[in-house]
């Protein structure tokens, strides 16, 4: 099949769909590569280097419109572009379907098969063609980028002869993936950065990326992300208000906020309100990344930087990932290139949109003619659900005191019969052996419960040791042999002075060994 | 000297002995028990020196001085993984040595009751006149020692006498063989598997049997040939009994042997009315029997199903593993270090045959120098013998508090990126848990397979010292690092910076 890529028609889109690179890989797949004339060239990719790499390059959108069979593109197609389509055609771009129903319809109503690539399911398997991660993953980087160029100082912090200077404070509101970007970027720039989300199980994620998540004084029923597929849900009006509440707080002390808070398929939530941006110093920088949705900051001015009475400067670009087309393109195109893969399963050139995977299901938002969306719930979930936790049921205090008495006198029970059988079997011994015997036994008896009290008390790791240390002490026969040495019988002398000389060896290599191994355990 | 201060250095070595096991409670005091140890042991021996009884007090100073040269050049030489070996070999000297003295309590008898029945003096002393007993009194002053004890004795005190020094040297007899087969088995001179006679432990029953007809017979005579039959079954009990357990059960093994050596030093001091015999005996008899069931609980086993040898017949088929074990190499397993922020790494016998601790502790070094969480985790039984991976890890320099035990780190594994398991395998069997066929189920297991990634460094495909087949090694989240531990690390190493 022929895959087309236009030029982007939206003014200030400098991403193309397709490089040279991906196109090398589509053609693997079998299949051919069409571009228009100067698609690529805002985004480094010029049209020999497409011809160099067995990309035909037609002259004029509608040409190519006509000529391809799949029409790979980045933004959302206009009402024009759909005309274009028909039943043989597929189209996959960006859609946002939720706000672009009457586009979706016009689409099904053409017949065409529309995929769009802000759909795909965020399963593990389909990671490789997730275009909106790998969007805001440029998108996060760079509004740390943009902050940089507004702000008026250092990220970091320095003593310098001239001087000594703060390290820049940098908020991240919202750690999802283009959070997390901004996170790793404002971190690595050394700047200290805290990090705020409402889902408090990415916290572990914020900290490991090198920033401090801030805790909210708020008790809540933990959200499961998995329910929402790894996105923020709405949250309730208690909760807003403590969050709020906490970034009032904050406010003054932060240097650059970057705001990404999204919630799919709604407005952006506004997060950052008027009274902290003039609670913040002048000088001060705030990115709203969600400015394409209204903004996480209702003073943000969509495409456009303003500057506040106080000082406060407020970009709300929506073309990050634009601004640095190179990068994203390389990205996007490979996002493309992937989903083709799963496309033509036997790499012959063939698509074969199977609606039964979940991925090209998930993504298809118009398919024969009908509109394919919202898609059915994935079979498999993106994130692993929270088991729920097995509910002990609590044992009223009486129920535990009666356990208790019964352990108890079991445990008194089986203790008096033990007592009682020992006694008796020593009564037995005493009414046989002598009374020399029973001293030494006495002995015998309290040195046992000795080493049992003190044997316990043993570290584990120490066990090793415990057997060498004993295993010396245990050459304590050597008292025997000892004894018997004098006795004057030449065999007796022999075999005791054996002994002596066997528990010479165990007595030395006992101890020093021991001793060796202790002087190995050393604390960190 | 006399017996007044014989005694009371008893009693001194006594309480030492006991605050220098105590001390073993934690790794600091530790280093001063063994000096307790070390003094209560040369005050115990010096005492019995110069106190009553002794002789030929040069000679024993000469043997003990060579015994001791010995033991501290193989104490010195010997390698830590060889520990295990050691500490066997160590326990068939303590049991050879108690056979000994158990003989010449026997001979002692024997030569007493002859020169009393020279003078026409019944022995052993019964109800006499004043006359033969002054005679009697004169005829014991001849001997000394541990003779004049004896000469004192009357016939049921002897009876006590025989009986004690026959159970001193069956239970000495039985350490030893038992004792030279384990280290045969751990050090590789003996095939580790369970291997048994025909007739299995019917052959020990039997032995055991006709010892105790022995012991009648011994009564009944006093005669040396049923002494030596019965050192020769107990010879026997002692091979038999330790070449049909099997090799992953050793660490009971040693730490019974153990137990065996100090019952067999009580018995002794029982007949030598030595209580100081006695009380150390008891305390290392006590402390091995707790040792036995430390490990038997951590293995969930019975202690008689480990001395009877072998894993015990499962109830029906185990469950079949599926899936397949997918390799790794040193860069993927150095890639997902880089990223990980929690490190686990569960050491067991493999580390220590292949001598990789020294690898391990400077892979931990690295990580922890990058600032990331590494720990260890140690199964009760991972290794040998009890506490095998600690003294390990100790000698390679791993700090001890990074060292934790299964019940310290198992609620740990969810929240850890990599586990690395190093040469161990029924510890990290998750049929213990799942699959209540599995010959170990039951037996608690560190849980590895719930942490992000799990490697498995290992030899081969084959299965471990049980021959059960780990289906930990098929799990979607476990890579295979095969070869030789050391090796396998050694490249890990140069990937790792």
């Amino acid at each position: 099949m022929k895959i087309g890529t236009p030029k982007e028609i939206l003014p200030g889109e400098n991403r193309v769909a397709m490089t040279p690179d991906s196109a090398r890989m589509l053609q693997k797949l079998g299949h051919e590569c069409l571009v228009e004339a100067g698609a690529g060239e805002k985004a480094g990719s010029l049209d020999d280097a497409y011809r160099e790499a067995g990309v035909e390059v037609v002259d004029g959108a509608d040409a190519l419109w006509s000529g391809a069979d799949i029409i790979a593109k980045v933004r959302p197609p206009t009402e024009e572009e759909l005309n274009h389509l028909d039943s043989s055609k597929t189209l996959i771009s960006h859609f946002y379907p939720g706000s672009n129903e009457e586009l979706m319809k016009l689409a099904a109503d053409k017949g065409a098969s529309v995929i769009a690539m802000d759909m795909i399911p965020r399963i593990s398997r389909a990671q490789k063609m997730d275009a909106l991660s790998s969007m805001a993953n440029i998108a996060g980087y760079r509004a740390v980028i943009e902050a940089g160029n507004n702000f008026g100082r250092f990220f970091t912090g320095q003593v310098t002869a001239a001087g000594k200077v703060p390290p820049a404070k940098v908020l991240v509101v919202g750690a999802g993936v283009a959070g997390l970007a901004a996170i790793g970027t404002s971190t690595s720039l050394g700047a200290i950065t805290y990090a705020f989300d409402v889902r408090p199980e990415v916290a572990e994620q914020v900290e490991s990326m090198g920033a401090e998540f801030v805790y909210l004084d708020f008790e809540e029923e933990q959200e499961d992300g998995s329910e929402s597929g790894g996105y923020a849900k709405p949250s309730s009006p208690e909760f807003r208000e403590a969050q709020l509440a906490k970034f009032r707080e904050l406010a003054p002390d932060i240097d650059i906020v970057i705001t990404t808070a999204l919630i799919p398929n709604r407005e952006a939530p506004e997060l950052w309100t008027e009274d902290m941006v003039k609670a913040m110093k002048p000088g001060s920088v705030i990115v709203d990344l969600a400015a394409e949705r209204g903004g996480n900051c209702k003073m943000t001015v969509k495409d456009e930087k303003i500057v506040t009475d106080n000082g406060v400067t407020i970009v709300g670009y929506t073309d990050f990932p634009s601004r640095m087309a190179t990068q994203s393109s390389t990205l996007y195109a490979t996002n493309i290139r992937h989903l083709m893969t799963d496309l033509t399963p036997k790499k012959d050139g063939k698509v074969d949109h199977d609606m039964e995977d979940d991925v090209i299901r998930g993504a298809t938002i118009a398919h024969a003619g009908e509109v394919t969306f919202p898609p059915p719930p994935p079979k498999t979930k993106a994130i692993a659900a929270q088991k729920p936790k097995p509910k002990e049921k609590e044992k009223t205090a009486e129920e535990k005191r009666a356990e208790e008495m019964a352990a108890f006198k079991q445990q008194t029970k089986q203790q008096v019969t033990l007592l009682a059988v020992g006694a008796v079997l020593m009564l037995l011994v005493g009414m046989i052996a002598p009374a020399s015997f029973l001293q030494h036994f006495i002995v015998f008896v309290l040195a046992c419960f000795v080493g049992f009290q003190v044997i316990w008390g043993v570290a584990h790791s120490l066990h090793t040791p415990l057997m060498a240390v004993t295993n010396a002490i245990s050459s304590i026969i050597i008292l025997g042999a000892l004894m018997q040495i004098g006795s004057g019988s030449f065999l007796v002398i022999l075999l005791a002075a054996l002994s002596v000389f066997m528990a010479g060896i165990n007595i030395f290599g006992g101890f020093l060994v021991t001793r060796r191994m202790l002087a190995m355990f050393q604390k960190s | 000297m006399d017996f007044g201060f014989t005694t009371a250095a008893y009693v001194v070595a006594a309480v030492l002995f006991i605050l220098s096991l105590g001390g073993l409670s934690g790794q600091e005091s530790a280093k001063r028990a063994v000096w307790y140890g070390i003094v209560g042991m040369a005050l115990a021996v010096f005492a019995t020196l110069i106190g009553p009884g002794g002789g030929l007090w040069w000679l024993s100073i000469i043997l003990i001085a060579g015994g001791g040269a010995i033991g501290t050049v193989v104490a010195k030489r010997v390698g830590m993984t060889e520990m295990p070996q050691l500490v066997a070999a160590m326990h068939s000297l303590v049991g050879l040595a108690a056979v000994f003295v158990g003989y010449n309590a026997h001979i002692e008898i024997g030569r007493i009751s002859s020169v009393f029945a020279e003078a026409g003096i019944p022995f052993p002393l019964g109800e006499m006149e004043a006359a033969m007993l002054a005679q009697a009194d004169a005829l014991s002053e001849q001997f000394r020692g541990f003779g004049a004890i004896v000469a004192h004795k009357t016939q049921a005190e002897i009876n006590v006498l025989r009986l004690e020094l026959f159970l001193g040297i069956f239970i000495g007899a039985v350490t030893f063989t038992g004792s030279v087969i384990a280290y045969g088995k751990l050090a590789g001179k003996v095939s580790s598997a369970a291997t048994k006679l025909p007739g299995g432990h019917l052959l020990n029953a039997a032995a055991a049997g006709v010892s105790l007809l022995c012991l009648f017979w011994y009564f009944g005579t006093g005669g040396l040939f049923p002494l030596i039959l019965m050192t020769l079954l107990a010879l026997f009990i002692g091979y038999h009994l330790i070449m049909g357990i099997g090799g992953a059960d050793m660490p009971v093994v040693v730490s019974m042997l153990n137990s065996y050596s100090g019952w067999a030093a009580a018995a002794i001091g029982f007949s030598l009315s030595n209580d100081l015999l006695i009380v150390v005996g008891a305390l290392v008899g006590s402390s091995g029997a707790i040792l036995s069931y430390i490990m038997c609980k951590a293995m969930n086993r019975s202690f008689i199903s480990v001395i009877l040898g072998g894993f015990g017949g499962s109830a029906g088929p185990a469950q079949e593993v599926e899936g397949e074990q997918v390799a790794i190499d040193a860069d993927g397993v150095a890639q997902a270090l880089e990223e990980a922020d929690s490190v686990v790494i569960v050491p067991g016998y493999g580390m220590a045959v292949a001598q990789a601790q020294n690898n391990v502790a400077e892979l931990t070094r690295r990580l922890r120098g990058q600032g990331k969480e590494v720990r260890f985790a140690i199964h009760p039984v991972a290794g040998r013998l009890p506490g095998h991976m600690n003294v390990l890890l100790a000698e390679a320099k791993v700090p001890y508090d990074i060292v934790l035990e299964m019940e310290e780190i198992n609620d740990d594994f969810p929240d850890t990126d990599v586990v690395i398991v190093i040469g161990s395998n029924d510890i990290v069997n998750p049929a213990a848990q799942d699959d209540p066929n599995s010959p170990i189920a039951g037996m608690p297991v560190l849980e590895v397979w719930k942490a992000k990634n799990v490697f498995v460094s290992k030899r081969g495909q084959g299965t471990g010292y049980s021959g059960i087949e780990n289906p930990l090694f098929f799990k979607d989240n476990t890579r295979m690092f095969y070869g030789d531990a050391k090796k396998s690390l050694d490249d890990l190493l140069q990937k790792v910076s």
